[in-house]
C-alpha cells in the first residue's frame, strides 16, 4: 500500500471528521444567510452590503481554485519553473479587471454581465448570447472543480475504484446546490470568506515550515529541489514543460494571453462587484484581492518546489500511478512536513490541509453554480422567455431551479469527464471567457459606434471557436492523454484556443458592427459614459 | 426591469456627457487605464515570449541558485503591485472628486446603502 493511502485509512476518521467540521459550519453560515434573504438584490447580490474588505476575502476565495491550489503546486513540484508562469498570468490578469472592468461594472449594471452587454443594445439577442456564454463558461469551470473534487478526496481517504469518485463529485454537487438556493449571494460570500482565510493559513503554515527546513534560505530550497528532480539547474528555467517543439512553445503562448485576458469575463469573478454597494468599493475590492492571491501566489512557489525537494516525483508516483498529475503534491507536502507518512503529525497535516483543498473546491463550486443560476434567471428567463414581465419573487425561484438543473447537468458530465485534467478544463474556460465575454465587454463599455450584431456577433464566434478548437485539439483526441486516447480527430495542434479564438471575438465584434446598418444609440452610449464613470444611477 | 431609468432625462444625460466636467474625467480615467493597459500586456508578453525563446537569459545565475527567469517572475509581480496601489492613489485623486461632484450637480442618490425596498 502507498505511504499517504495507508496513513489515509489508519487516520480517515480525522479527515473526515475535518470535512464534517468544515460542512456543518458552512451549512450553519448558509441557512443564518438565507433566513436573511429577502429581495431579489439580496438573492443574486448579497444586498449589496459587503465591505471592501470581506468582498476581497471573497473575490481570492472564488479565485483560488483547486486549480491554483493543488494544480499549480503540483506542476511545479513536477515540471519546476514552468508552473510558475500559471501564477503570473493569473495574477497580472486582475489588473485588467482593476483598471477597465470593476467599476463601470458595477456602476451601470444590476446583477449580471449581461446588464452591462445589453445596457444599449437589443436585449433578447444580447441576453441570450451572454447568458449561454456565462453558463458555458462555469460548466466548464465546474467540470474542472468537480474531477478535481473526486479524483483527490478518492486518493486523501484512500478509497480506491470509481465508485468513491461518483460519491464524492454526488455529494459535491448536492453541497454546492444547497448552498446557493438556501443561501443565495450572502450565504455563498461568506463561504467564501471563510474558505479564503482557512486555505492562506493553511498554505501560509507549509510555507512556514517549508522555508524553515531550510534556514529561511529560497536558494537552498531551490538548489534542493533541482537536485532532487534530477533536472539540475534546468528545473529552475522555463521550458521543461513547453520548451520542447515550437508547437509547445506556441501553446504556452496561447496559454498565457487567454490566463491574463480571461479573469476579467469570468461571470462568478464580474457578478462579485454587484455585492458591494459603491464602485469604489469595488475598486477597494479588487486591491485587497490582488494583495491577497498575489501573496498566495508566491507561497505556491514554497509549496512546489518544497513538494520537489521533500516529495519528488517518486512521492507522487507511488499515490497517483505511472503519470502523476501531481495534485497530490500540497497534501504529501503537508504529510511530510508533519513528520511523515505513519506519524501522527503528519497525518494531522494531511487530514488539515486535505480539508481545506475540499473547501477550495466546495466554495469556488459553489460561486460557479450562483453565477449560471443567475444569468440563466435573470438574463434567459426573465427578460428573454419572460420578455421582462415577471415578478421578482418568480425570477429568484427560476434561479433556484436553475441551480439545481446545473448543478445536475454538470454532476452528470463530471461523471465522464474524470479522465480530464483539473488545469486544462481551467485553462480552457479561461479561454472562452477571454474569447467571448471580454472583446465584447470592452466594446460595449469604450467603443461609441457598437451595435447589437457587434455584441452578438463576437459572443457567439469567440464562444463557437474556441469550443470547436479544443473539440478537434489533442484535448479530446490524438495522443494517449486525450479524453478519447483511441481516437484520432484532430486537427489543431496546439491544446490551448486563445491564440486563435481571442483574436476572432475582438474581430467578429469589429466586423460586425460596421456589416450591419444598424445605428447606435447616442443618447444610450451617453447615458451608458455618464454612469459608467460617474456612478449615477447605480443600483 | 432592466437598466432602469436614471434620475434625470436622457437629454440631461447628453447634456453632462457633453459637459467640460465630464469630458475632464473621461480623460483622465482613459489617459491612465489604456495606456497603462497596453504597457503591463506588452510587459507581461515580453516576459512570455523570453520564457519561450530566450532560455540562455532566462537560466543566467543572478546569485545561488536564483536566476533572471525567477527574478523578472517576481519583477512581474511586483509590478502589478506598484500598478495597483499607483491607479489606487490617482483614482481617489483625479477620478473619484469629479465623479463625486457630478453625481451632485445633477441631484441623484449614488445608491442607497441597501436595496431591500427595491
Amino acid at each position: 500500500m502507498t505511504p499517504l493511502a495507508s496513513s489515509a485509512t489508519e487516520h480517515r476518521g480525522l479527515i473526515m471528521s475535518l470535512f464534517g467540521l468544515f460542512v456543518v459550519a458552512t451549512l450553519v453560515i448558509t441557512v443564518w444567510a438565507g433566513r436573511q434573504n429577502r429581495s431579489a438584490a439580496d438573492f443574486y447580490a448579497g444586498g449589496r452590503g459587503f465591505t471592501g474588505f470581506q468582498n476581497g476575502l471573497a473575490i481570492s476565495g472564488d479565485y483560488m481554485s483547486a486549480a491554483s491550489f493543488l494544480g499549480i503546486a503540483g506542476i511545479i513540484a513536477l515540471t519546476g519553473y514552468d508552473g510558475f508562469l500559471y501564477s503570473i498570468g493569473f495574477l497580472v490578469a486582475w489588473l485588467v479587471a482593476l483598471l477597465l472592468i470593476a467599476e463601470p461594472l458595477r456602476n451601470s449594471g444590476r446583477f449580471t454581465m449581461a446588464d452591462v452587454l445589453a445596457f444599449r443594445m437589443r436585449q433578447r439577442p444580447v441576453r441570450t448570447a451572454a447568458g449561454i456564454s456565462t453558463i458555458v463558461v462555469s460548466i466548464f469551470y465546474l467540470l474542472a472543480q468537480m474531477v478535481g473534487a473526486g479524483a483527490l478526496v478518492a486518493l486523501l481517504l484512500g478509497v480506491t475504484g470509481e465508485g468513491a469518485k461518483r460519491w464524492t463529485i454526488l455529494a459535491v454537487g448536492a453541497l454546492m446546490i444547497i448552498y446557493v438556493v438556501i443561501g443565495g449571494m450572502k450565504g455563498t460570500t461568506w463561504v467564501q470568506i471563510v474558505k479564503a482565510v482557512l486555505l492562506i493559513a493553511g498554505a501560509a503554515l507549509m510555507t512556514v515550515l517549508v522555508l524553515a527546513k531550510y534556514h529561511f534560505n529560497p536558494s537552498e530550497l531551490l538548489g534542493a529541489a533541482a537536485s532532487a528532480s534530477g533536472k539540475g539547474a534546468a528545473f529552475l528555467e522555463p521550458g521543461l514543460k513547453y520548451g520542447a517543439t515550437d508547437t509547445s512553445k506556441l501553446d504556452f503562448i496561447s496559454l498565457g494571453i487567454a490566463l491574463v485576458l480571461g479573469t476579467a469575463g469570468l461571470p462568478h469573478i464580474l457578478v462579485r462587484f454587484y455585492t458591494v454597494p459603491t464602485a469604489k468599493t469595488a475598486r477597494k475590492s479588487v486591491l485587497w484581492a490582488i494583495g491577497i492571491i498575489g501573496v498566495f501566489y508566491l507561497m505556491t512557489l514554497a509549496l512546489g518546489f518544497g513538494a520537489a525537494a521533500l516529495v519528488g516525483r517518486s512521492g507522487m508516483v507511488a499515490v497517483e500511478g505511472k503519470t502523476p498529475s501531481g495534485n497530490t503534491a500540497a497534501p504529501l507536502l503537508a504529510e511530510q512536513l508533519g513528520g511523515g507518512a505513519g506519524t501522527t503529525g503528519g497525518a494531522i497535516m494531511l487530514a488539515v490541509i486535505s480539508a481545506v483543498a475540499f473547501a477550495t473546491i466546495l466554495a469556488v463550486v459553489a460561486g460557479l453554480t450562483l453565477a449560471s443560476s443567475a444569468s440563466f434567471a435573470h438574463d434567459l428567463y426573465a427578460n428573454v422567455i419572460r420578455r421582462g414581465k415577471v415578478s421578482e419573487k418568480e425570477e429568484v425561484r427560476s434561479a433556484k431551479w436553475a441551480a439545481v438543473g446545473i448543478g445536475a447537468v454538470s454532476i452528470v458530465l463530471s461523471l465522464y469527464a474524470g479522465k480530464l485534467s483539473t488545469a486544462a478544463l481551467v485553462a480552457l474556460a479561461f479561454a472562452v471567457a477571454a474569447s467571448a465575454n471580454l472583446p465584447t465587454l470592452l466594446y460595449s463599455l469604450f467603443w461609441k459606434r457598437f451595435t447589437t450584431a457587434g455584441a452578438v456577433s463576437s459572443v457567439y464566434a469567440g464562444l463557437i471557436s474556441s469550443v470547436v478548437l479544443v473539440v478537434f485539439s489533442p484535448v479530446l483526441s490524438g495522443s494517449a492523454k486525450s479524453l478519447f486516447p483511441d481516437a484520432d480527430f484532430h486537427w489543431f495542434p496546439l491544446e490551448n484556443p486563445g491564440l486563435v479564438s481571442i483574436p476572432i471575438g475582438f474581430l467578429a465584434g469589429w466586423l460586425g458592427t460596421l456589416l450591419s446598418k444598424e445605428r447606435p444609440d447616442p443618447a444610450k452610449y451617453a447615458e451608458l459614459e455618464v454612469r459608467s464613470l460617474t456612478g449615477l444611477g447605480a443600483h | 426591469m432592466d437598466s432602469p431609468p436614471i434620475t434625470t432625462t436622457a437629454t440631461e444625460v447628453q447634456l453632462i456627457d457633453d459637459s467640460e466636467e465630464f469630458r475632464t474625467l473621461r480623460r483622465s480615467f482613459r489617459s491612465f487605464a489604456f495606456p497603462v493597459t497596453i504597457g503591463f500586456v506588452l510587459w507581461y508578453l515580453l516576459y512570455v515570449l523570453l520564457s519561450c525563446y530566450a532560455p540562455g537569459l532566462m537560466g543566467t545565475k543572478v546569485v545561488g541558485n536564483i536566476n533572471v527567469a525567477l527574478v523578472l517572475g517576481l519583477l512581474q509581480f511586483a509590478t502589478t503591485f506598484v500598478i495597483a496601489a499607483w491607479y489606487a492613489r490617482y483614482a481617489d485623486r483625479r477620478i473619484d472628486p469629479p465623479a463625486a461632484a457630478i453625481r451632485e450637480a445633477h441631484g441623484a442618490v449614488v445608491h442607497a446603502p441597501r436595496e431591500s425596498a427595491e
